[in-house]
């Protein structure tokens, strides 16, 4: 579904990414994961469009789209969650998502018709806010959030988009332990054909998630494989497992 | 209520939105000697309301909104000496256009910028706009501008008072009413929300596929066409036009107006030029020689205490009350 060829990303004489192969298929439950520096979120850039790459392509669905801006690869399908929130932070959680919704449907552009009478993009954002158990925080502004709370709106956003590939860059940091399996059950409502793509460094999560795991070394691919095989990997425990799998 | 029926009933007017009109008409009547001076205010409220579309709601910052008022004003003045052209609503409508087209064209290439290069080429622009109307003398009376303009009767019934204002008071009053409700209607719009959205995060409406840059040359292009229409205002219940249309002054003293009233509100705009233009007369008039000053320590004052301006101060008022009252 979303192939990268020979993908290379530089700045100056830094490669950040470099010649990546990666294969993303229908309906996989996938994670990218490495050690702080390894280009995962460059990587994740580069697929979205944020940054050009500076050589390689980018396939979805056959499509190379590598030249195609952001706003354009959205509408094909790609979503992404930021490591960092980016979110209308002077907004209610309601506001956020029905923003997504709307550009979704083609309706952010219209000037004639209020968006408190667009039922069907309130409705649809009603149920996202709901899926992610954000109901009594609907109302509230994202400043008033803790920020665990605005990261479960980030995904309802890219939820919003109705997405064939969803990218999640780090979406469990923030979140308290015992408040993960909101995020995991709501990926586990996605429809099966959707392509999630999993950045993450709770490797507790990875490992329930993941059906594949691609590790990322220094902007390369290391290794790739079902979560057994990078377990059982000695060469992956010792540049980025490590202790957290002999424990 | 929940969240989603608050949004869903968010566009509704309220009472209290009549105030501004039942303000506005009261002041015919109670203040008659007054009305070319309330003419003025309203002008400025237009032009300031227009300014809250890309500052306010879009999050375009600028210092050359002028060059919009300027070139509507100039549209209409010209129009009226050289093609004899002065029936008023055509001449408005023409000065949106102009007007609008500028706001297009300067959009397009500015509006690939941001911070404070943005800042300086919108500037630029307005000055440009300044220096091409006292070189065209020929064409728009150079430094001295176009004085002694007439225009034909309003629907050819109601005459320009050039002693009372009255006409011109009511005839403004209604444009201001006519694009406030526009610009009422654009802000709560999709539209008007996903201005919002580039003011709040630009990153995550390019995420959301939103086309930001055409959002925004498109909020500018009608803010453009707004402040035409101030400007058309301006030159036909003036009856004159010249240069200080297109000054710095004018576009630093509108972006006053809407920080004193508070952006992206949709009332700013009113609160904050009346309150300007009121507290500015007050002042002129006791003490001749040292307003500014007032003025100034009033503007410092708002600065230092209350970032979102009056209209801010009521608001938090509101909200404090509201949860006193929980």
């Amino acid at each position: 579904m979303l192939e990268t060829k020979g993908l290379c990303r530089s700045f100056g004489a830094l490669e950040v990414a470099r010649e990546i192969d990666f294969r993303l298929e229908r309906g996989a439950r996938h994670a990218l994961i490495g050690p702080n520096g390894a280009g995962k979120t460059t990587f994740v850039n580069l697929l979205t469009g944020v940054l050009p790459p500076s050589r390689g392509n980018v396939l979805l669905e056959g499509e190379d789209v590598t030249t195609f801006a952001q706003a354009k690869r959205v509408k094909r399908g790609i979503a992404r969650t930021f490591q960092i929130n980016q979110l209308f932070r002077g907004l209610t959680v309601q506001e956020n998502v029905c923003i997504a919704v709307s550009e979704r449907l083609g309706v952010g552009g219209s000037m004639l018709r209020p968006a408190g009478k667009r039922a069907d993009v309130i409705e649809e954002a009603s149920r996202l806010i709901g899926m992610l158990k954000l109901g009594e925080d609907a109302g509230r502004r994202i400043v008033e959030l803790p920020y665990g709370r605005q990261r479960l709106v980030e995904i309802a956003i890219a939820l919003g988009l109705n997405p064939r590939v969803l990218l999640l860059d780090e979406p469990a940091a923030g979140i308290p332990s015992a408040e993960s399996y909101i995020l995991l059950d709501a990926i586990a409502t996605l429809p099966k054909d959707i392509a999630v793509l999993i950045i993450e460094h709770d490797m507790d999560l990875v490992f329930r998630f993941a059906k594949r795991i691609t590790v990322l070394v220094s902007g390369a691919i290391f290794a790739e494989g079902t979560p057994t095989e990078i377990a059982a990997n000695r060469e992956v425990r010792s540049v980025y497992l490590g202790s957290a799998l002999d424990a | 209520m929940s969240a989603a029926t608050q949004l869903a009933r968010r566009h509704r007017f309220r009472w209290w939105e009549l105030l501004p009109w039942a303000a506005g008409i009261a002041v015919f009547f109670v203040f008659p000697n007054y009305l070319s001076f309330a003419t003025q205010v309203l002008i400025t409220i237009l032009f300031a309301l227009s300014l809250d579309l890309v500052l306010g709601y879009a999050g375009i910052v600028t210092l050359g909104h002028a060059a919009f008022f300027g070139a509507g004003a100039y549209t209409v003045g010209m129009m009226a000496m050289h093609w004899g052209w002065n029936e008023p609503i055509s001449g408005l409508l023409a000065a949106a256009l102009v007007a609008g087209a500028i706001g297009l064209a300067s959009g397009l290439v500015l509006l690939r910028t941001h911070g404070l290069t943005l800042l300086m080429l919108t500037l630029c622009t307005m000055t440009l706009l300044e220096q091409a109307a006292n070189m065209g003398a020929a064409w728009t009376g150079g430094f001295d501008g176009m004085p002694g303009l007439s225009f034909a009767k309003i629907l050819g019934l109601f005459g320009f008072d050039a002693l009372y204002f009255r006409s011109q008071y009511l005839y403004a009053l209604a444009v201001l009413f006519l694009c406030f409700v526009i610009q009422r209607m654009l802000v709560y719009s999709s539209f008007g929300q996903s201005l919002t959205g580039i003011r709040e995060n630009l990153l995550r409406m390019h995420a959301v596929g939103a086309p930001v840059r055409a959002r925004q040359v498109l909020a500018y292009t009608v803010s453009a066409a707004l402040a035409g229409v101030a400007g058309a205002l301006f030159t036909q219940a003036n009856g004159y036009v010249n240069l200080a249309v297109l000054g710095l002054e004018r576009s630093a003293g509108v972006m006053i107006v809407l920080i004193l009233g508070g952006y992206g509100r949709l009332y700013g705009a009113f609160v904050g030029a009346t309150a300007y233009m009121v507290l500015e007369h007050v002042l002129a008039k006791a003490y001749p020689t040292a307003w500014q000053l007032g003025l100034g320590l009033t503007l410092v004052a708002v600065a230092l205490f209350a970032r979102n301006g009056i209209i801010g101060i009521v608001d938090s008022l509101r909200r404090r009350l509201a949860g006193s009252a929980r």
